[in-house]
């Protein structure tokens, strides 16, 4: 088993020598000179000159990558212009929020669908049945954003009984584990799981009726079993299905949470990204998707080394 | 936001060797099941509404969509004269919806029709040749989906500047890597059917077996899956708009309206949600439009 999750880890080595040449290509995509950001546009030749010595933007392109892939490997992932902070810093901090948030979501997601999508696949009624399908519909089409202002519209503006944006109440640095905090924490947990609850319960409920039409089911209920101990051995046969796909859901899920913290000023990964996309603070840019990308490819190496353990019939190929 | 990558199965192959009058006989059950859904019908049908208005909303007799007025600002549903109501700048609100479905649906639609002709040429190049071709090609799109789709294309909008352009770019980028992982897995799966090996016996050249015997096969689950898509896509499209990364004010287009308006929460709730409706609806009919294709084309997901 070990030795299965080194040699998907060895793998990786390649994809992610990619990835860091797409995030080392962010800047250069960016229009003008990576250069520009800093310096104002009448600056005089000489310094803009001495900068591009200084940072190294006067060597060629591949010798530019590789001194900022050895940098990077060592943890260091620049200065951010807009705050002159390390950037490392900054990525953390936001990415502890943005996890406290994501772990909430896929919680909320993952719970529902299972209930969702076991009673859609048991239903008798069409109606059950048709209102879990539905409700997945809606899930995976509602523009998640929009979502996120009905509910401040309902729950903060007319009800007023919920916060409408922060992490916690004025002048919270951070999170804890408290009333106020949690409060701050529904709105946005509820829009960051629709997505993967609609998607999620549309993969367990098919996965179990598939279930539900095996041999061993029949066999089962011919033997007496009670209802109870045949869903057990349902679920355990339904887990590895509905567990990869809610593992790539959850990685979607902080990659894509960026609209939710835009709209909540919720101070995580995605609320870094976006003011450091209008600050043209590329150093945070790149280290923030550098982060979460490899974050997500750990997430997903996870998630088939979990699977593979849980579903003894996959090979280890 | 989530590509997902359903394992696609084939349905039956279209296997006969006088492959034009099989494919016709294919075809015509797909259209008489699709004709027996209703449910896709009428979301054809909204959809189809929905572009026609769009398009032709210069001759619907409606208000001037970029003309503002301060004294008529958030105007209420139903004030005389706005039958929606007017935004943040007096305009109104119902010539800006109809409208803005031009810009919110070309935004959508186009990134998955240019990543379907590139990344559907690169997979179904990859599955049919195999090999050294295919490992490049593959290994190429594992690194692109080592990114979460949406952090992928707001990085690289995010990087490359705001703007319309740089918003179709990026989005296509995101999307030719799911296609052309099914276009790969599909015509892998269709080169191993006996009568590719047949024709290739009987001395067809390459290019004639792709073109009669892999693409009259892969092309309906890659297009089912490039539709099931575009809902994915009109949602990023607008999510981009509404950061501020996509298509620049005044134009009107639902997820910079939905930004524009978010100040107008306290004053006038409704309206400001009114631009996540048109989304909303457009989204899930593409869905449901998608489920049914897939469903009548006989594509097992």
């Amino acid at each position: 088993m070990l030795l299965y999750a080194l040699r998907r880890l060895v793998y990786l080595i390649p994809v992610a020598l990619g990835v860091s040449l797409l995030v080392f290509a962010l800047v250069h995509l960016a229009p003008g000179d990576p250069i520009s950001a800093i310096v104002p546009p009448d600056a005089p030749k000489e310094v803009v000159d001495k900068l591009k010595e200084y940072y190294g933007f006067d060597k060629p392109l591949p010798v530019q990558y590789l001194r900022w892939l050895g940098v990077t490997l060592t943890g260091d992932f620049g200065t951010s212009i807009g705050t002159g902070r390390p950037v490392a810093t900054e990525v953390a901090t936001a990415f502890g929020n943005t996890i406290i948030l994501a772990i909430a979501a896929t919680l909320l997601a993952f719970s529902l669908a299972v209930i969702l999508g076991t009673a859609a696949a048991y239903a008798k009624s069409r109606i059950v049945d048709r209102l879990v399908t539905f409700i997945s519909l809606v899930g995976v089409s509602v523009p998640h954003f929009w979502l996120a202002i009905v509910l401040v519209i309902i729950f903060s503006v007319e009800l007023g009984a919920l916060p409408p944006m922060g992490i916690g109440p004025e002048n919270a640095t951070g999170w804890r584990l408290d009333g106020p905090h949690l409060a701050h924490m529904v709105l946005p947990t509820i829009a960051l799981s629709v997505i993967p609850l609609g998607v999620v319960t549309r993969t367990v409920r098919s996965t179990i009726k598939e279930i539900l039409g095996m041999e061993f089911v029949t066999a089962l209920r011919a033997k007496g079993m009670s209802d109870g101990r045949i869903l057990l051995h349902v679920l355990k046969n339904a887990a590895p299905t509905c567990l990869a796909v809610m593992g790539l859901q959850a990685g979607n899920l902080i990659g894509g949470s960026i609209l939710i913290e835009t709209v909540f000023a919720w101070p995580g990964t995605g609320f870094l990204l976006n003011s450091a996309i209008f600050r043209r603070d590329l150093p945070i840019l790149q280290g923030t998707t550098l982060v979460l990308a490899f974050f997500f490819m750990m997430l997903n190496l996870a998630v088939d080394v979990i699977q593979t353990m849980v579903d003894p019939r996959i090979k280890r190929g | 936001m989530a590509l997902q990558t359903p394992s696609l199965e084939l349905g039956a192959p279209v296997m006969a060797p006088a492959a034009a009058t099989a494919t016709r006989g294919y075809w015509q059950s797909v259209r008489r099941r699709l004709a027996r859904d209703p449910v896709t019908i009428v979301c054809a049908v909204v959809l189809i509404l929905i572009v026609a208005s769009s398009l032709a909303a210069p001759w619907l007799g409606l208000a001037d969509p970029y003309k503002t007025s301060m004294i008529r600002r958030l105007n209420a549903l139903g004030s005389p004269g706005h039958l929606l109501g007017t935004d943040e700048l007096g305009r109104d609100m119902l010539a800006r919806l109809i409208y803005g479905g031009r810009l919110s649906l070309f935004m959508g639609v186009t990134p998955v029709a240019c990543a379907l002709l590139i990344g559907g040429l690169l997979g179904i190049t990859a599955g049919f040749l195999g090999g050294r071709t295919n490992m490049l090609i593959m290994r190429t799109m594992d690194v692109f989906y080592a990114f979460p789709s949406v952090l992928l294309a707001i990085s690289l909008s995010g990087a490359m500047g705001a703007g319309a352009e740089n918003t179709l770019l990026a989005l296509s980028l995101v999307f030719i890597p799911p296609i052309c992982r099914v276009s790969e897995s599909v015509t892998t799966q269709v080169r191993g059917f006996d009568f590719v090996d047949a024709a290739r016996a009987s001395g067809a050249p390459s290019l004639t077996i792709v073109r009669v015997h892999v693409l009259g096969n892969v092309l309906g689950p890659i297009l089912v899956y490039a539709t099931s898509l575009i809902s994915v896509a009109i949602i990023l499209a607008a999510g981009l708009s509404f950061l501020g990364l996509g298509v620049k004010p005044p134009e009107p287009e639902w997820g910079l309206m939905l930004n524009t308006l978010r100040q107008a929460i306290y004053v006038n709730p409704v309206l400001a949600a009114l631009p996540g409706v048109m989304i909303f609806f457009t989204s899930i009919c593409f869905n449901l439009m998608s489920d049914g294709l897939r469903a009548a084309m006989d594509v097992k997901a």
